[in-house]
């Protein structure tokens, strides 16, 4: 009865690692990308960050503006690694290695969740990058080990999060051309209708509204409080990582059904 | 007297009011190569689809290794391999990469992965090339190394969508070379879509030709060449015969320009 049950779930967290480790596998054969990768949120940090910090427009309390936005733009460079997976999945259905996969034996969600966890390893590179940025510029972390684990949790959960709902899309769209579009009108709202560049409590009350109904939101203030030396979340740790991890489990579940749809 | 392996029934697909597949019954034999003709567009593709539980059928039923294609999926997952149209190995990792990956997949003990994939390799006359991205690999090689993987897991049915398009006559000889090895050694029945009518006539016991989603024409080379009477009719004279000669009945934009890319990327 125990070994009936526990075998499905063994075989299962198997496959998952299995397809993340070929997943990184590649990126070992041409970690280009990782490097171009840490150009954008250089910029925010370096540039955009440096001038508003020093307008001193933003009011974002005790804590200094580039120590707020170091968290909001980890939180954005895992978004964009994560929202563009999409594209990666469209372009392995073209070729048919989507199809070659699907007709094996292994779980749709171990596909789907596989993934998801190469997206999370992405995001962990974008971590590195951001605390080697923010210790240059001299933001103030908070270094205990419990924190940064943590930090590493969410970067995983909020890529495998962003990288499933991007996978779901392409299960509807399809084509490249259609996705780069939708990834578009997407990425964006999702990035400013958040807390990532600036405190929610300046926004109009609609927006405010919106950016609560973002999993961006409670990623960006789980990351900021764990993050930063003496910040306190909004919400309640408790509630973040809820929000988080019961939204990565729906849309893991959702996109194992959609991913069937990219073979016909 | 053989089983069969591969049993259809009435297998039926559409797409809004189009019928791409028509009630095709047919069943194959253990161990044989079964050869699925047709013009662009007949339904071969989606044939193999449905076969491959990769899509359900509107109606009809099917069964691959004694498991239905409705009901156990996983079964029948498990009993075969699918070399796609499309290219389905990964440029971006190392042929023995490609190989690891599905002999993890497909749950093969361990012990055994390592000895598998060394086998499958020398097996595809990849023995040197194991170590070196597939994105390096010509054409045949990347054709021969997609059948190393579909047949890692030793599947009872090997289903093969256009193996041959797109390559060189040598590339294409030396595919099916390993094919035939594939089945003398391990029995496995072969079931593949093609457009060149020569591989038909040397390499397949039985061929079914389909046109616009129905099966007109189901036998041996020799039994369909003898169905049209006198003279002495070619394989190319049956395929019109059954297949029409209708020039616009074939396939749709889509297929035509991922045909052509597949062709593109292996040539």
């Amino acid at each position: 009865m125990i070994t009936t049950l526990i075998y499905p779930i063994f075989s299962f967290i198997e496959k998952t690692l299995v397809i993340t480790e070929f997943e990184l596998r590649k990126l070992r054969h041409d970690f280009t990308e990782l490097i171009t990768r840490a150009l954008q949120p250089a910029l925010w940090m370096v540039i955009f960050g440096q001038v508003f910090a020093h307008s001193g427009v933003m009011h974002t309390g005790n804590i200094p503006y580039l120590d707020f936005i170091a968290p909001g733009i980890l939180a954005q460079s895992v978004l964009f690694v994560a929202i563009f997976y999409g594209i990666n999945v469209i372009w392995e259905r073209d070729l048919g290695i989507v199809q070659k996969f699907l007709a094996s034996p292994a779980p749709r969600a171990a596909l789907v969740l596989g993934k998801g966890f190469s997206a999370g390893t992405r995001g962990l590179s974008q971590a590195l990058i951001i605390y080697g940025l923010s210790l240059l510029l001299g933001v103030k972390l908070n270094w205990s080990p419990l924190a940064l684990l943590n930090v590493m949790v969410t970067v995983m959960l909020a890529a495998t999060l962003f990288s499933t709902f991007s996978l779901i899309i392409a299960c509807i769209v399809k084509t490249r051309e259609r996705f780069m579009g939708v990834g578009q009108v997407l990425t964006m709202p999702l990035f400013f209708a958040s807390n990532a560049i600036y405190p929610t409590a300046i926004m109009p009350a609609w927006l405010r509204t919106i950016s609560h109904l973002n999993p961006l939101t409670y990623v960006v203030d789980a990351l900021r409080t764990f993050m930063l030396a003496g910040s306190v979340s909004s919400f309640g740790l408790g509630r973040d990582y809820a929000v988080i991890l019961l939204t990565t489990i729906f849309l893991v579940i959702v996109g194992a059904r959609m991913y069937p749809r990219l073979a016909t | 007297m053989s089983d069969s392996v591969l049993d259809i029934k009435a297998l039926t697909r559409r797409f809004g009011t189009f019928t791409a597949v028509d009630a095709l019954t047919l069943s194959v034999d253990a161990g044989k190569v079964f050869g699925l003709l047709g013009s662009n567009g007949a339904g071969k593709t989606t044939t193999i689809k449905m076969l491959t539980t990769l899509l359900p059928p509107t109606s009809g039923e099917a069964f691959v290794a004694g498991c239905s294609i409705l009901t156990q999926t996983v079964g029948v997952r498990r009993a075969i391999g699918y070399v796609p149209q499309a290219v389905s190995v990964d440029g971006s990792l190392t042929g023995y990469e490609n190989l690891l990956i599905f002999a993890k997949l497909y749950d093969l003990p361990h012990r055994e992965q390592q000895k598998r994939i060394r086998e499958a390799l020398e097996f595809m006359g990849l023995s040197g090339d194991g170590g070196r991205l597939v994105g390096e690999y010509s054409g045949g090689m990347v054709r021969r190394l997609e059948i190393a993987q579909s047949t890692l897991h030793r599947p009872r049915v090997l289903f093969l969508d256009e193996p041959t398009v797109g390559l060189d006559p040598i590339a294409r000889d030396a595919v099916w070379k390993h094919l035939m090895n594939l089945k003398a050694s391990y029995g496995t029945t072969l079931f593949f879509t093609t457009h060149y009518l020569e591989e038909v006539d040397s390499y397949c016991d039985r061929i079914a030709i389909m046109h616009l989603g129905k099966m007109t024409a189901l036998g041996t080379s020799r039994e369909l060449k003898d169905s049209l009477g006198v003279g002495a009719p070619t394989l190319n004279d049956v395929f019109i015969h059954y297949a029409g000669t209708n020039l616009d009945s074939g396939g749709s934009f889509h297929d035509v320009t991922s045909e052509r890319a597949t062709a593109q990327r292996l040539g």
